[in-house]
């Protein structure tokens, strides 16, 4: 029985040990600053756009910043910046409707129709695409889709708008196709099986019952892929080029709002230039862009979450 | 007799004086003005229907309850003299002397000598030879250690559920603790791995105080000195096993040990 | 007015019930068709990626080479190696991992374990599903702006790895969250009971089950940063280095970045095409190799309780 109490006594000593109980004290301060860098960063973000940005709309009178004339190193520069919304919007355009039929119809294929087996060899392949870096894209879309479009748009410019928003769209595809799927899988089975046992078809039960209850999830997996197509960058820098002309012409080069930004930083605009600051004026639009595109998508998804 | 229900009365020592102790989880009372006595050496039975608040009761005894938010608790529990939610006694330390072993065999994913001697190393005992020597006696009184001895480095995980459960308890013994606390420690079992802890219960309450749960009033019956029987929070009556069982002073606990509702 | 349609339609349905066996073998024919589209769009995306990587795998023919790996850059096609952009990866990765793995499992811990659930959480939680969604050229700008301007840290490895670190910190705090939490609530218990505190718990039962959850994760968040492009440009990070950095502070280049620039650089000489194609052959198989360490880590170590 001595063993006994030396064990107690030895755990009683530790428990009274201060060192120990400094310890747990000190942890959860620790964890809470490294939680706090993710916040400390979106505000690193926030104020590093919105401070040289503040420069740039000093400078520069709104009604230039919201005109079709973008020359940031002419001798008399002008920030027009519809030139790069416009790009912008043309490439992701081009993206989503890509993106959109095929990742739906995969999800709907994913979702309802294929067996297990099928599914589980599918899935992974679609997670290869997702998991190709962007830059690889770019390069895909540069030397072998412009090419071969070439020879169906004879007038195709070898930098243009429509090759990199067609390889954008196959970029963005997996995550629209899993977003909606997991959507499409939240549908209880209860829904389908009813609609099954009426004699409705798979398509018609997919059609007329799944999608509609899934349609808040689908959407927001739509929202997210907008939101990826406006703030991917190398794909359309490489592909789009850097023409910054207004132009609704989508065989031809157009700057994006992220490849204008890329092209200042790599080139020569020192810092402390009007043309400097510009680049933080279009981040900051960017950063914008696609904050309320994903508070968007998190609301609806968030939504769909409690209807069942 | 101090009180009508609580006819707990004999010499030994009381380790828990349980004083008008109420606890809500949010807005739901699931212990209502409960008042009892759980002595040395003594093993203590706590028998009624589920959602009775038994498991809520042997969580409160070494605190475990308070890692589900919301709980709120007013009354005391003297633990030998000292109010467990007083700040003086640390709730490591209130854990330390006051073992528990629960419904499902939790070990850890580690050998099986780590699972035993999980407790005394968190608590600073580093010594190899020491933590050999606990794990022997530890293994003995659970009544493992010829089963596991040669194989003291496997996972866990490769034992029987009645061998985790036997190591969960050994786990709990290796502390030294002074009280061992068990939440339907065989409802996870079969028979025969039942019997084996039925029979160690037993063994260990000459030199424990075991608090059991269970639902099973045959093993009530078998192997515990008092009582309680709990009905929606409240204690309805505790006394000496046979009692309970044979003359009970409450109607509702004669309903209930015979089966008329349960 | 639809109750009336709906009648209608009904006896309708029952008087003509030839026409009902031919509406009905319609609408199976229909479910096929529909059914060969939905797969095909699944096929044409995977096609797509067959086609992407038999292109790129033969362009590297005859470019990929021992001594395109061990080589250094130069104006020569043939000549060119990517040696020094290899090792310029790798020091990127040396910077990133550490400092991801400990901020990103930290925050992960604050927010499982020690965080009551308010305002404070919530905010945290959507502060970072909103980092996770902002572009990487964004980031770029912070990296640019702080770590290379106001920190002086130039377009070194260190300015690089800060500002790769905090791009995909979100995806490996969300991945530690997952696996945290993926640590069954028994096995907490049974560590409370034995008197042992948050932190200990956390450390010697949480963390060693959530490890391998964890890695799986943050190997995949890696292989991200690896491919990760845009921030490093908008950095600065140069394409012309031909000393092999040797410290943190030292500048460098990337596989990313010289695909990038002998992409631009087709222009002028086609061949460098070829080279491009070769880096992405090796970027893809280093990501290969990170994806397969990953989902064996998941398989070796999966739930044994």
């Amino acid at each position: 029985m001595d063993k006994t109490i030396q064990v107690r006594d030895l755990i009683k000593k530790n428990l009274n040990n201060p060192k120990n109980r400094n310890i747990d004290k000190i942890m959860p301060n620790i964890f809470l600053l490294a939680a706090s860098i993710s916040v400390i960063t979106t505000i690193g973000i926030v104020l590093t756009l919105i401070f040289d940005a503040f420069k740039f709309f000093k400078e520069v009178p709104l009604r230039e910043v919201f005109s079709t004339h973008l020359a940031p190193l002419a001798v008399n520069p002008s920030f027009g910046i519809l030139p790069l919304i416009n790009g912008t919007i043309i490439t992701s355009i081009i993206a989503m409707m890509v993106a959109i039929p095929i990742g739906l119809a995969s999800a709907i294929y994913l979702s309802e129709f294929a067996s297990d087996k099928t599914r589980k060899n599918l899935k992974p392949m679609m997670e290869v695409l997702a998991g190709i870096p962007t830059i690889v894209y770019g390069f895909f879309a540069y030397s072998f889709v412009t090419p071969l479009l070439m020879t169906i748009i004879p007038s195709l410019g070898a930098k243009n708008a429509l090759s990199p928003g067609i390889v954008m769209g196959i970029m963005i595809t997996p995550m629209v196709a899993s977003l909606s799927e997991d959507a499409m899988n939240a549908v209880p089975n209860a829904m389908r099986e009813g609609a099954l046992a009426l004699g409705a078809t798979k398509l018609e039960v997919t059609l007329k019952v799944v999608v509609p209850a899934a349609i808040s999830g689908i959407i927001a997996s739509f929202v997210l892929g907008i939101s990826r197509a406006i703030g991917e960058t190398m794909i359309v820098v490489i592909g789009s080029g850097s023409s910054k002309n207004f132009s609704f012409d989508f065989t031809q080069s157009m700057q994006t709002m992220t490849a204008y930004i890329v092209e200042f930083t790599s080139g020569d605009a020192g810092s402390g230039t009007l043309g400097y600051y510009s680049l933080y004026a279009v981040g900051l639009i960017l950063f914008v862009f696609t904050l309320l595109m994903n508070l968007f998508a998190q609301y609806i998804s968030r939504k769909y979450r409690e209807e069942y | 007799m101090t009180n009508p229900i609580n006819a707990n009365n004999d010499d030994k020592n009381i380790i828990f004086d349980v004083k008008d102790l109420n606890l809500w989880y949010g807005n739901d009372k699931a212990l209502k003005g409960l008042d009892f006595q759980i002595k040395e050496n003594d093993v203590t039975a706590i028998i009624g229907p589920s959602g009775c608040g038994k498991s809520t009761f042997i969580k409160t005894l070494n605190r475990m309850v308070e890692l589900i938010p919301s709980v709120k608790i007013t009354g005391e529990i003297l633990y030998n003299g000292t109010n467990i939610f007083d700040k003086s006694l640390r709730v490591e330390e209130l854990r330390s002397r006051v073992g528990m072993v629960f419904q499902k065999p939790n070990p850890f994913p580690k050998s099986i000598f780590e699972n035993v001697v999980y407790g005394p190393k968190i608590h600073g005992i580093r010594d190899k030879r020491k933590l050999m020597e606990i794990t022997e006696t530890s293994l003995k009184r659970a009544a493992l250690w010829d089963e596991v001895k040669d194989r003291l480095n496997d996972n866990a995980y490769g034992l029987s559920g009645g061998q985790q459960q036997r190591l969960c308890l050994a786990r709990a013994l290796a502390m030294e603790p002074e009280v061992l606390l068990m939440d339907e420690p065989t409802s996870a079992l079969d028979p025969i791995a039942t019997a084996k802890i039925e029979e160690l219960i037993m063994e260990l309450k000459k030199e424990y105080t075991i608090v059991i749960v269970t639902h099973s009033m045959q093993q009530a019956a078998r192997i515990s000195d008092k009582t309680a029987f709990f009905l929606m929070g409240e204690l309805i009556e505790v006394d000496k096993t046979q009692k309970i069982f044979t003359t009970p002073r409450d109607k509702r606990t004669e309903d209930y040990v015979t089966g008329r509702f349960g | 007015m639809g109750v009336e349609f709906m009648h209608e339609r009904e006896t309708k349905n029952y008087s003509n019930a030839p026409m009902n066996k031919s509406n009905m073998n319609r609408r199976i024919l229909i479910d096929k068709v529909a059914k060969m589209l939905f797969l095909s769009s699944t096929l044409f995306a995977l096609l797509v990626l067959g086609v992407l990587l038999y292109r790129i795998g033969t362009q590297s023919i005859g470019w990929l080479d021992l001594d395109f790996l061990t080589g250094k850059l130069s104006i020569f096609p043939e000549k060119a190696g990517i040696y020094g952009v290899l090792l310029g990866s790798v020091w990127l990765m040396l910077v990133v991992t550490p400092i991801t793995l400990i901020i990103g499992v930290s925050t992960a811990i604050y927010l499982e374990e020690y965080a009551t659930k308010g305002r404070l959480q919530t905010f945290i939680k959507t502060n970072i599903s909103n980092l996770a969604g902002v572009p990487s050229v964004i980031f770029g700008l912070l990296g640019l702006t702080v770590f290379g301007r106001l920190f002086g840290l130039g377009s070194s490895i260190l300015a690089g790895g800060l500002t790769m670190s905090l791009l995909i910190l979100p995806i490996v705090v969300v991945a530690s969250q997952e696996a945290i939490r993926a640590v069954p609530g028994f096995l907490r218990d049974a560590s409370y009971a034995m008197g042992a505190t948050k932190w200990v718990t956390i450390r010697t039962v949480i963390l060693p089950v959530a490890i391998p959850g964890i890695l799986t994760g943050s190997i995949l968040a890696l292989s991200r940063a690896i491919g990760e492009t845009a921030p490093l440009v908008v950095l600065g990070v140069p394409t012309l280095i031909l000393k092999v950095p040797t410290s943190v502070m030292d500048d460098f280049s990337a596989l990313p970045i010289q695909i990038y620039y002998w992409t631009l650089d087709t222009v002028l000489t086609p061949e460098y095409a070829n080279l491009a194609a070769a880096t992405i052959v090796v970027l893809l198989m280093v990501l290969f190799l990170m994806n397969s360490t990953a989902i064996i880590i998941r398989n070796k170590f999966q739930r044994r309780y």
